[in-house]
């Protein structure tokens, strides 16, 4: 059976990829947004952050023997350190003044981060086994199912979900949501801000690095993964808005499906057709999708 | 800017000496021992910081994906003189074009976004436009395009000679320089500053801010690509390092590094880093991005007025005492 003259198993294996890389632009411009949201500073080192991820995963195979489950958590415990540093070393010197002093900062500590990862592991790419529960696919009848993919996209689906629930359904992610609107109110009532907006960015890195132990498997693992695809996922948060947390997850979900649907029937276009949306939804709404400011 | 004194005025007796004093040396320069290839380039990458300067320290626009407008000029200068035999000084200006040519089209989709988000649309049409050089025919993919020749200037004056190109290029990077201060002093450029300080504010007074920052923005991608054109030229290839984010990066850092808003910082900067790379580049390896990151948050945490801003704000200080 084919889909306008493409066989029916490669265009939906395309679509599975599609809807793969997509979780990751969900899961990062999720990230991204909640960072923004309450520290008012756009990450560029959240690819770096998402790139060390998938390092730790891979060192902690290489070295120590540990496996996929357990760098599931420890890399986001580990990345989610090193954000706190950098919040409270760096970061809390640029509260209050232009925001895109922050885009510089994170910038720069993009570039730190890539240069020691490429110095130490060079520039070609490294390969992280498939753990073993979830080798090999499922055959639906109408497809074959690679396991692994469908685990990523089960799997990040959840931890957005779940990251929605706790901003838009609990008592922390109120104070969270007060706190982006006006902090200094906030603390007022008691809340230890400067706390909080510690945690969120630690947060926020540690799911840049779930993100990367997830992608592990499915990529090669270079220094150069994380910026790559960050000013892909700034398109996508340009295109969803940063103001709803449902919205950026649809967004990357659909932008995902796009591009891979792209590289169906136009592969050339595959790697711009994300920038091209950005710059229609620009003229049409400017805002974003989802986007409420001015 | 939130860190911008008002730094424009040229008017400081201090800071014209310098400023002539550096017009000397640059004069001079091939006669002192300062290597010809290396001076050109830094004075390409300076144009190229003036320009981006004239958006960010002038009007407050972060634009950060200006090497794609370098990369695009540096390309059709490359392509025009090679393959189609155009003279350099016609394949400069049709680079420059070029470059202003993609400056309108993506200016007119990013200035609809203001701030922060300015920065990322910038970014990402960048970026699209390094995955078009990437793949397109002309561009030779990964290798670039190789070997274009200086020619004659004007079918006169042959520009294989280093010292005569640098006296070329010395005299485009003056003009440019002074272009920048007459549009800075111009009551267009007063403009400008009135909306980096207070954009709404710009709007209620009956400024057409749009207009206004649309053509700072096609004015600053037609010199980046001045930079990129002449670049081409001296070094003989335009390669994709030209159009990648890392130079948007760069071109950011030099401005920054020598002081955002004010007339010599970019220059200063540019030289600064061009120098540091050029000096570390076979003694350090990857390590440089590492040292041009570091450079960069050291900047951003405790050093954001730059070289000449810091020495601005120091003159002040005295003057007051």
């Amino acid at each position: 059976m084919d889909i306008f003259g493409i066989p029916i198993q490669a265009f939906l294996g395309q679509l599975l990829l599609g809807l793969v890389n997509g979780s990751f632009y969900a899961m990062l411009s999720l990230g991204l947004a909640v960072i923004f949201g309450l520290l008012g500073i756009v990450n560029f080192a959240h690819g770096a952050l998402y790139m060390m991820g998938a390092y730790v995963a891979f060192v902690g195979l290489d070295q120590f023997g540990i496996n996929y489950w357990f760098s599931l958590v420890l890399a986001p415990v580990t990345i989610g350190a090193v954000g706190v540093v950098i919040e409270r070393t760096l970061l809390k010197r640029l509260y209050g003044i232009d925001p895109i002093y922050g885009l510089l900062l994170t910038f720069g500590l993009a570039l730190i981060a890539e240069g020691l990862f490429r110095d130490h592991f060079g520039v070609s790419g490294q390969q992280y086994p498939v753990p073993e529960l979830l080798q090999g696919a499922t055959n639906l009848g109408f497809m074959v199912l690679p396991n692994y993919r469908a685990w990523v996209v089960f799997a990040s689906l959840a931890v957005c979900l779940g990251t929605w629930w706790i901003i838009e359904r609990t008592r922390l992610g109120a104070y969270l949501r007060a706190g982006t609107e006006n902090p200094a109110l906030v603390q007022a009532f008691g809340v230890n801000v400067p706390m909080m907006v510690m945690l969120t960015y630690g947060a926020g890195a540690g799911l840049a690095a779930l993100a990367g132990v997830l992608a592990a498997p499915v990529i090669q693992i270079t220094p150069l993964m994380g910026s790559n695809l960050i000013i892909v996922v700034f398109a996508v948060v340009v295109i969803g808005g940063m103001g709803s947390i449902l919205g950026s997850i649809l967004t990357g979900l659909a932008l995902g499906l796009i591009e891979g649907l792209t590289k169906v029937f136009y592969p050339e276009a595959s790697s711009i057709v994300v920038f091209v949306i950005m710059a229609i939804v620009l003229m049409i709404r400017p805002a974003g999708l989802f986007g409420k400011e001015k | 800017m939130a860190a911008a004194t008002d730094t424009s005025a040229v008017a400081s007796k201090g800071g014209q000496i310098a400023m002539w004093i550096g017009l000397a040396v640059l004069l001079a320069a091939p006669f002192i021992g300062l290597y010809p290839v290396f001076m050109m380039k830094a004075l390409c990458y300076a144009i190229f910081a003036c320009a981006f300067n004239l958006l960010l320290g002038y009007t407050g626009l972060l634009s950060f994906g200006h090497a794609a407008y370098l990369g695009a000029a540096a390309y059709a200068t490359g392509w025009l003189v090679r393959t189609a035999g155009l003279p350099p000084e016609l394949g400069v200006l049709a680079g420059t074009a070029c470059a202003a040519l993609c400056g309108l089209a993506i200016g007119l989709i990013a200035i609809r976004r203001q701030g922060i988000y300015f920065a990322m649309v910038t970014l990402a049409m960048a970026q699209m436009i390094y995955f078009v050089f990437l793949q397109a025919p002309f561009t030779g993919g990964e290798d670039g395009l190789q070997g274009v020749l200086r020619g004659k200037l004007f079918g006169l004056i042959p520009l294989a000679n280093d010292t005569v190109l640098y006296y070329v290029v010395l005299a485009v990077f003056v003009a440019v320089f002074l272009l920048i201060i007459r549009i800075v002093h111009s009551p267009y450029g007063q403009v400008l500053k009135a909306i980096r300080e207070n954009e709404p504010r710009a709007v209620s007074l009956g400024y057409d801010v749009d207009r206004y920052k649309l053509l700072a923005f096609v004015l600053s991608t037609a010199i980046a690509g001045l930079a990129g054109s002449l670049k081409t030229l001296v070094l003989g290839f335009a390669t994709l390092t030209d159009a990648h984010w890392s130079l948007s990066g760069e071109v950011v850092l030099m401005t920054l590094l020598g002081g955002m808003g004010t007339f010599a910082g970019p220059v200063i900067g540019a030289f600064t880093i061009i120098g540091l790379q050029d000096f570390l580049s076979d003694r350090v390896g990857a390590w440089i991005n590492v040292i041009i990151g570091v450079i960069f948050v050291v900047c951003v945490v405790a050093f954001r007025r730059g070289f000449v801003g810091e020495l601005i704000a120091w003159q002040k200080r005295r003057r007051a005492q």
